[in-house]
């Protein structure tokens, strides 16, 4: 079974601590550090997801297209 | 644009030719471990990819993480444990095995792991009970003592009666670029469908491009529609109801875990692989019995910003005769004397009595198609 997860320190300036602090007041998040950790992880994805996508060879989609048109997918 | 894999790259684990016939004459040489149907069928969805970013069954790092924290060691979303358990151990971590399914060599596995672990802390994490009437935590109690971790390599497909309807990740993502569909909402199922089921499927489409239905085969509860009538009778529906070139029809084998919440973010998870951009959960989704509130599932997702795949959220539909129509509780005025709720279950009733359900409750031809078959359920 796995340790406990590790967790690790940021720093973060105090005023802007206070106001996320402040904010998550009556909301679903428990401390600031489970607020920064949903926006981060929300900021990190939406960056993966303007990355470059993964092209297949063209060897390779012509395979699939000739299965799929084969199945009837494709005309 | 299709949606990325999940963990950024589509995994393909399966063995070139060469080498799959260089194991195969060697598979003596290799300690033999025998697998069910289900774990059969993970490794086949591991292997193209349904599963990425895994590459084999779950480490202990991994496992404990998913079980945690619902996501796995490096913070990659991931909520049910997708893990290989056994009994004996004929092999040690470091060796090379081949796993077999009805005496047939179906992958090779470096086994990296061997540990153990707790049944009934798998089960309230993940079905958040250990009560033995759940399917999935009977299913649990029922594993092997110990858990093997490790990546593996196809070495061949299982037979697959339903080949013709069967597509892997790599070829729904072709298949949609070729369609020029650039948002495409999944559709998971195991039931044949209702108009319930396609005024959901409708009212998703009309904010996408394309309609991907992706019916669940494999293992069944009795009383389950058979797979054969799933896919017949949604051809039906795709000939007469839906427009030929923004809807389109695959399936996919997997077991379900009845993890309600979990599982269906994991639902979400392959969809995501296949290329859907989004995922359309509904009320209890992969739920069984009481053990979920009716959208916690809805809930859930809040706890995954970075998921990659926008879930949608449809209310069940239902019938309303002041209104005219399907409708849900978010756009009907009227009160609960004027609707027509349709329940599975009525309807399997009245499709084994031969009786024909109304028009607002289920398409006649899909009717049509369901009474063709001499039983049309799993006994």
């Amino acid at each position: 079974m796995a340790e406990e997860k590790k967790y690790t320190t940021v720093s973060i300036p105090k005023p802007l601590y206070d106001k996320i602090k402040a904010r998550i007041e009556g909301t679903g998040f428990t401390s600031v550090s489970d607020y920064v950790t949903y926006v981060l992880r929300e900021v990190l994805a939406s960056l993966e997801e303007e990355e470059k996508e993964e092209v297949f060879t063209e060897e390779e989609e012509e395979k699939v297209k000739e299965r799929l048109r084969a199945l009837g997918y494709l005309d | 644009m299709v949606s990325k894999p999940h963990g950024g790259k589509l995994v393909r684990r399966i063995v070139a030719d060469r080498t799959r016939e260089r194991i195969l004459s060697e598979q003596k040489e290799y300690p033999r471990v025998d697998i069910d149907h289900g774990r059969a069928i993970d490794l086949e969805n591991i292997a193209h990819g349904v599963y990425s970013p895994l590459k084999g069954f779950l480490t202990s790092d991994d496992f404990g993480s998913v079980l945690d924290h619902m996501r796995l060691s490096d913070d990659t979303p991931w909520t049910i444990p997708i893990v290989l358990d056994i009994n004996e151990r004929n092999f040690d971590e470091g060796d090379a095995v081949l796993l077999y399914h009805d005496g047939l060599p179906i992958a090779r596995m470096h086994v990296e792991e061997i540990y153990t672990y707790d049944k009934r802390e798998f089960s309230t994490k993940v079905f958040k009970t250990d009560d033995p009437a759940h399917p999935g935590v009977a299913r649990v109690m029922g594993m092997g003592d110990y858990l093997v971790g490790g990546e593996i390599e196809l070495l061949n497909e299982l037979p697959n009666p339903f080949a013709k309807y069967t597509l892997r990740p790599v070829e729904t993502r072709v298949l949609f670029k070729e369609r020029g569909w650039r948002t495409i909402v999944a559709f998971q199922t195991r039931n044949a469908p209702h108009v319930g089921h396609e005024y959901v499927q409708k009212a998703a489409l009309t904010f996408v491009d394309g309609l991907f239905i992706n019916p669940v085969l494999g293992k069944k509860k009795k009383g389950d529609y058979k797979d054969e009538v799933i896919i017949k009778a949604y051809e039906a529906l795709f000939k007469h109801y839906y427009p030929k070139n923004a809807a389109t029809l695959a399936t996919v084998r997997y077991e379900m875990r009845y993890a309600g919440p979990r599982e269906a973010i994991h639902h979400a998870i392959m969809r995501k692989n296949f290329g859907a951009t989004h995922f359309i959960v509904g009320r209890d989704h992969a739920g069984v019995g009481d053990y979920y509130g009716p959208y916690e599932a809805w809930e859930m997702f809040d706890n995954f910003p970075d998921l990659g795949i926008t879930p949608m959220f449809i209310r069940e539909a239902f019938y309303c005769r002041k209104c005219g129509g399907m409708v849900n509780a978010k756009i009907c005025p009227h009160g609960e004397e004027f609707h027509v709720h349709i329940s599975g279950t009525k309807l399997r009733k009245m499709i084994m009595a031969g009786e024909q359900p109304p028009e607002y409750m289920m398409r006649p031809e899909v009717f049509e198609v369901i009474r063709s078959f001499e039983n049309p359920f799993v006994e």
